[in-house]
Parts: C-alpha cells; structure tokens; sequence
C-alpha cells in the first residue's frame, strides 16, 4: 500500500509544483494521474523513488516511510518500484538484454554488474519476462535497433526486474504511435493483475486511461482535483482539469470553475 | 508440438555478454598482439632506475628553486613576449595569405591533376613536422632569431590552415560556380565571385584560430633558437635559474589562456 | 531628364552598410598598424631575409642525396620514438580519465573536485609538450622517460578535457532510469556513462595517438630521447644527408601514422 499525504514540492522559490498532496492506493490497483502538462504529475512520481527530492510530506510505501531515507537505504528501497519512462531511457549502445538485467542492479555487487555476471535466477527471470512481452529473441539486439513499442517492452521488463513492489509509469506512451501506445497499456493492465501489483500511470491520453485504469486522479496545479472511477470522470471533470490550460492569465486563477469559463471563452 | 519443445526451458538458460569482437581468433589475436607489445615496448626502453631514483630530490630541489617565481629580470621577459607576438602576428599574416593560393592547389575539384597532386604534397610535408624540427632546420639556413621562427610559423600555417581550407572548399556549392561559368566568366573570376564569398567565413575564423596557435607555437620555437620567449626560458634551464624560468613558465600560461579566451570570443562573434 | 540623371547618380551601389563598414575599416586599421608596428620593431637584419632563399637553397643542396648508411639506427630510433607515444597515450588514459571524471559538471564529486580537476587540465594544456620535456629533462636526465613523462603531461589536459565534454554532453535520461533501478554511483557511471561515452574515447585517443607521432619526434631535441637525439646530432656535426634520411623517415611514420589511425576510426567506430 502506497499512501502519501501533504506531500509539498517547490524548485527554488517558485510557486510549488506540488501544493499538499493526498493520494492513498491500495495493493493491486492501476491509477492513472492526469492532468495537463505542468500540473505536477512527473513530480509527484519522481518524488515517490526520489528522484525529484520532495520538499515536506511523507510517502509511505507498504510501512516504510520513504522521504526520510539517504544512501543505501534510500538505493535499497528504489530497487523496490519500478518505473517505466516516457523517452524509455535506455541505454541505446548496451544490447537489450544488458538493459533488462541493468534492472537488477539493485542487488548485485559492482564486480558483477561491470562484468556482467548475473545470477542464473536473474538471468532466468529476464527471459521469461522477456518472453511474455515478446521481446526474447532480441536479446543480443542493441537496444537502439528495436522499434519504439518494442522499446518500451524493454523498459517495462527492466521495471519489472526489480521485483517490484510498486510500478511508476511516466507517460509511458506519449512517445509512441497510437496502435502501440494502446499495446503498452494493455501491457501494463495484464502485468499488474498478474503480478498483484499497484501501478501509478501518469497519462495525457484520457480515452486510455479511462479504459485501461481502475481509478483515474486528476490534478491541476499541484492539487487533487478529481479522484474517482472511471466512469465517474465526466465532461465537467475533464474540463476542470485541462479547461483554459492555454490561457496566459491561467497561472492566477485559482477555483477550476473560474478557469472552465476562460477556457470556453478561448474556444 | 515443435514450439513448446522449443519454448520449454530444458536446461537452464545461460546468458553470456556477447564480446566486443565476435571472433575469437581475432579477439585473442589482438589481446596477445597487444600483450606481446606491451612488454617487447616495456623491455625495449633503456630505463635507468638508479637515475630516476635520483631524479626526485633533483625534482624537489628544481621546484623549490623555482618558488617563489622571481619576476626580477622582467623586461627580459617582457622583450621574449614581444618578440614571441610579432612573430605569431607576421606569421599568421603570411600563412593565412600564402595557405589561400595553396589551398586551391590542393582542392580537387577546383584544381587540374597535377596541380593538385603537388598542393597536397606542400600541404602534406608542412603538417608532418612538427614545428620545431621545421625551426631548426631554418636556423640553420637563416641563422638564429626570429626569421627562422617566422618562416617556420608562416610554412606551420600554411600546412593547417591550407588543408581546412582545401577541404572547404572541396565541399562548396557548385552551382554558383556553374552560375558563373554560365555567364562566361574565366578561371580566377570565378575564383573571386564562386569560390572565395563561400569559403571567407570560415578563413577569417581559421585565421583567428591560427593566431592563438601561432602564439603557442612561437614560445616554443623559441627553444631551439628560432627567437622569442622560448629562447628566454632555455637560458633560463641552462643557467639553473628555475626562479626566472617559472616565472616565464606562468606568464605562457596566463597569455596562452588569455589568447585561446580572445581567439574563441572573436570566433564566436563572427559566426 | 535631369532629374532621371539625379535619380541613377543616387543610386550607388555598395557592398556592406554604414556601420558594418566602420567596423570593418577599424578591424583593418588594427591590423595594419599592429603588422607595421611588428615589421618595424621586430629584431630582424634585413639583408638576411633577402637572403633566405637563397640560403635555403644552398641547405637543400647539402642535403640532396639522403645518406642511407645510419638507416638501422634511425629505423630504431623511430620505433623508439613509436613506442614513446604509443605507450605514454596508454598511461595518460589511466590518470587522464578520473581527471575527466571529476572534471565534468555532471559527475564531479563536489566543487573542489571540480576546480582542481579544471586546474590540473588548464595546467596541462597551457604548457607545451617540449616545456615539459625540459623540465623532465632537468629532473631525471636525458633520456625515454623524460619523453613519455613529457608526452603524458601534455596528453592529459587534452584527453581529460575532451572526455570531460563528453560525460558533460551525454543524456541524462539513462543515468535517471539507472538510479530509479536503486543502482549505486559507481554502478550507474558503468551502465550509463561508460556505453555513451566509449565511441568519443576511442575517437579521442586515436586522434591523441596521432599527435603524439609527430610531438614525440622532436622531444630528443631536448635530449628526452627518440629520433630527435639523432636529428640533433646530425645537425650539430653539419651531416646534412643524414638529416635529409631522418626527415624523409618522418614523413613515412608520419604517414603510417594517418594510415593506421584512419583504418582504426573506420573499424572500432
């Protein structure tokens, strides 16, 4: 269980990114995070493994308290959730299967990482994933030879590598064409009812995360704004967290009504 | 019934790093090669262990006679720099001139065969020595000073710039010489109207470039003889008088920094 | 009719605007007055410069034939001059690279790390291969260690500084996915650094090998061993035609040099 509360983050003495954010996700349930660009989404991920340091707020993951953590702790606790990337971040001059096992470089010692020996379970591991994703016969490929959704299976087995216990997706399918993106997705649904294992996806795409996600949670500027199933995220919620996105004057606006109008009135 | 023969993990599946040179005669070829020339190389230098042993109390003794640096002979140093300077400033002038008319030599598609085959061979010699080999040999045609250093710079310059400028202009646009030839224009007008416009840019950057080199080079011309500071700081050496060569040593440094700083600002500027 | 005349005397054409030429005129003024300045003051007797070609004429004919008969002991004195580059790029790899490392704004350990990886670099740079052949010179004695020691100084700043740009430019996203796996430092430089900056390394250090040909053949100049020692030698006892050997060898190595180093780049990159 994922659960992180009043989780606040500012780059410098800018308006923050991140205004006290609530969000509770149960074991075994896919999320999707929308919101326009610059609402925070990217953040609040990163700021779940890390990656992003958060500036005050807990996240706490199956009972461990992650924001406090340093070195080691904060290493073995990353090895934990996965994440899947937007660009998939590959390393493009390794071969795929070195990108797949770099998912186990949380357990290995640096001797075996450099000379890549990893153990025969790892090696197992990433052949069966590779296998269910249907990647298995690129192993010797390098990463930068493969397609872009192929890519992207790579990333997710990488992910899963790490036996994780939570998956972060950061706009998994934004880089790819629209067939593929809706095969990731599907990917990604399958993965974690098999696997029982929560999963947060920030999407753009609001049609994929309607049918692909069990929860849909909105936010805008930094705030919740909308939290519920998906059947229940409507027009209204739609406009109120995208609505007068373009508009200039957006910044100051601060009830999601005020800017629906600014928004229409744009249109 | 082939497929889950070939699906079913039968015996534990290995993976091994697929090595950066797929064939294994070739790969431990090379280790060995590399191996056998590492100690052939190793073996064949005549180290003199007793000598280097010694050489670290020589080596504290030179830096420590060297610090403070003394400053005290300054307008010896100030007289090197100058002469150093007037020799990068006259030999750039020269090899940038002289490295134009080279530089069409050696361009294939705007010189004739044999022409060009000479060009390239000017430009070829001039870049495989280095410049002081190519200063002593003027000093002992021209006499010590700072013609020799001149004359070597101005042959350096021509050897760079020539073959960036040849390449330059192996790759022009050929339709504004094709415009020109239309209009019945001969050899050199085209030269000056087609050629010259497209590759000026990048001559005056090289030009800068060439300068801040010229300077570099001309501290160490200097050494065998060819003028310059670089002479300064080998009478320094030899009279042991470290305090003066370091000195010397840090004044290269700061022009040397300064200069690449002017030389990258100017060719920021005009590009 | 007048005005017509008026009207085509008004249109001149010019080539640059106003201020464009202003600064033009200015830029060749300077020019000018500092090529004036240093052809007046510059300590040269004129009449040698008339002089000179014939001059070096006259010490191309002294060299014309090349004496072959010391042709062994310049071969080996080449391959010395070889093995001093070759082996001095292979160690300044060993102590150019943690320079790079720290050296670079992305991976350097903390600002003092960074400051005295830029110093050690400029330091390197700045003085030039020979400077340092003669303070080598002076501390070990004539001989091939002062040559490699030489070559190594100056091959540093150049290798570190052009490694440093490339860890600097490399993409971060990589090194992002490689922390988030909970990967250590060191493990993340081996799987995300390391594969993006291989191919400039190779292409850095064959370029760096090349150079060092050509610098290694003057370091005997100073007496820090190599074909150098017998160019000097030759010189100093007037042996033009064996001069004129040890300079066509040159231009050989040279060239195999160019040779070997372009089929490297064709098959490691």
């Amino acid at each position: 269980m994922l659960e992180i509360s009043h989780l606040t983050k500012r780059y410098g003495h800018d308006e923050p990114v991140l205004k006290g954010l609530d969000l509770r996700v149960e074991d075994n349930s896919v999320v999707a995070i929308v919101g326009a660009s610059g609402a925070g989404k990217s953040t609040m991920l990163r700021c779940i493994n890390r990656l992003v340091e958060p500036t005050s707020g807990s996240i706490i993951l199956n009972g461990m308290e992650l924001v406090a953590l340093r070195g080691g702790a904060l290493r073995r606790a990353r090895r934990k959730i996965g994440m899947v990337f937007q660009g998939f971040n590959l390393i493009d001059r390794l071969t795929v299967m070195e990108n797949v096992l770099a998912g186990r470089l949380g357990y290995v010692s640096l001797y075996q990482a450099i000379s890549r020996r990893f153990p025969q379970t790892d090696i197992e591991r990433a052949f069966t994933l590779m296998e269910r994703v249907g990647i298995a016969q690129y192993a010797n490929k390098r990463a930068d030879e493969l397609s872009g959704g192929e890519r992207q299976r790579v990333g997710v087995v990488r992910a899963l590598m790490q036996e994780p216990e939570l998956l972060l997706a950061d706009e998994p399918t934004a880089s790819l064409d629209p067939r593929t993106s809706e095969q990731i997705m599907m990917l990604l649904q399958s993965l974690a009812s098999e696997l029982s294992l929560p999963v947060l996806i920030n999407i753009h795409n609001v049609a994929q995360a309607k049918t692909y996600t069990e929860r849909i949670v909105g936010l805008r500027h930094g705030k919740m704004i909308f939290d519920g199933a998906p059947d229940d995220f409507n027009e209204e919620a739609l406009d109120a967290i995208y609505g007068g996105i373009e508009a200039p004057d957006d910044a100051t606006t601060e009830s999601p009504t005020a800017s629906r109008e600014v928004g229409h009135d744009a249109i | 019934m082939t497929r889950s023969e070939t699906s079913a993990p039968a015996t534990p599946r290995t993976w091994r790093k697929p090595p950066f040179i797929a064939n294994p005669l070739l790969r431990y070829g090379l280790l060995a090669v590399l191996v056998i020339y590492l100690v052939w190389a190793f073996g064949s230098l005549p180290f003199n262990w007793a000598r280097i042993s010694e050489g670290l109390p020589r080596a504290a003794r030179i830096f420590g006679g060297g610090f403070p640096p003394s400053f005290e002979r300054f307008d010896l140093l100030l007289t090197g720099f100058k002469e150093s300077l007037q020799i990068a400033v006259l030999a750039t002038l020269l090899g940038v001139l002289l490295s134009i008319p080279f530089a069409v030599m050696a361009a294939r598609n705007v010189a004739p065969l044999p022409v060009y085959f000479l060009g390239r061979a000017v430009i070829i010699l001039s870049r495989s020595f280095h410049p002081v080999i190519v200063a002593i040999l003027f000093v002992a045609a021209v006499g010590f000073g700072p013609l020799a250093g001149i004359l070597t710079l101005t042959l350096y310059s021509i050897g760079f710039v020539g073959k960036l400028l040849a390449e330059e202009i192996e790759e022009i646009d050929w339709g504004q010489v094709e415009a020109m030839k239309a209009t019945g224009a001969g050899y050199f007008a085209i030269l000056v109207y087609a050629v010259f416009p497209q590759i000026l840019p990048r001559q005056v950057g090289l030009s800068m470039y060439q300068l801040d080199s010229n300077l570099r080079a001309s501290a160490v011309v200097g050494i065998v003889g060819a003028g310059g500071i670089g002479g300064t700081l080998m009478n320094a050496f030899g009279r042991y008088d470290y305090a003066f060569a370091f000195a010397i040593l840090l004044v290269i440094i700061a022009v040397i920094l300064i200069s690449e700083g002017v030389s990258g600002w100017v060719r920021k500027k005009i590009w | 009719m007048v005005d017509q005349a008026g009207a085509l005397a008004d249109r001149v054409w010019k080539r640059y605007d106003r201020r464009e030429r202003l600064i033009r005129y200015a830029v060749m003024l300077v020019t000018l007055m500092v090529v004036v300045w240093a052809v007046r003051d510059i300590d040269i007797f004129w009449p040698w410069v008339w002089d000179a070609p014939n001059q070096i004429s006259s010490l191309g004919a002294r060299m014309w034939p090349p004496d072959p008969s010391r042709l062994e002991e310049i071969v080996n004195a080449m391959i010395e001059t070889v093995h001093i580059a070759t082996l001095s790029t292979m160690l300044t790899i060993f102590i150019a690279l943690p320079v790079a490392y720290i050296a670079a704004q992305n991976t350097t350990p903390n600002r003092a790390c960074l400051w005295l990886g830029r110093f050690i670099l400029v330091s390197s740079r700045s003085v030039n291969t020979i400077i340092w052949a003669l303070l080598f010179v002076a501390i070990f004695g004539p001989g091939v260690l002062a040559g490699i020691l030489a070559i190594m100084c100056r091959s540093v700043g150049f290798i570190g500084k052009l490694m440093g740009e490339a860890i600097e430019e490399i993409d971060r996203r990589p090194v992002e996915a490689m922390q988030a796996t909970g990967a250590s430092k060191l493990q993340v430089i081996a799987y995300a650094v390391v594969p993006q900056v291989m191919p400039a390394f190779f292409a850095i250090v064959i370029l760096r090998w090349d150079i060092n040909i050509r610098e290694s053949t003057v370091l005997g100049l100073v007496g820090a061993g190599g074909i150098g020692v017998i160019l000097q030698g030759s010189i100093d006892t007037f042996a033009w035609t064996t001069v004129a050997t040890i300079l066509i060898a040159i231009v050989v190595l040279v060239l195999i040099g160019e040779a070997i180093t372009s089929l490297l780049r064709r098959k490691v990159i």
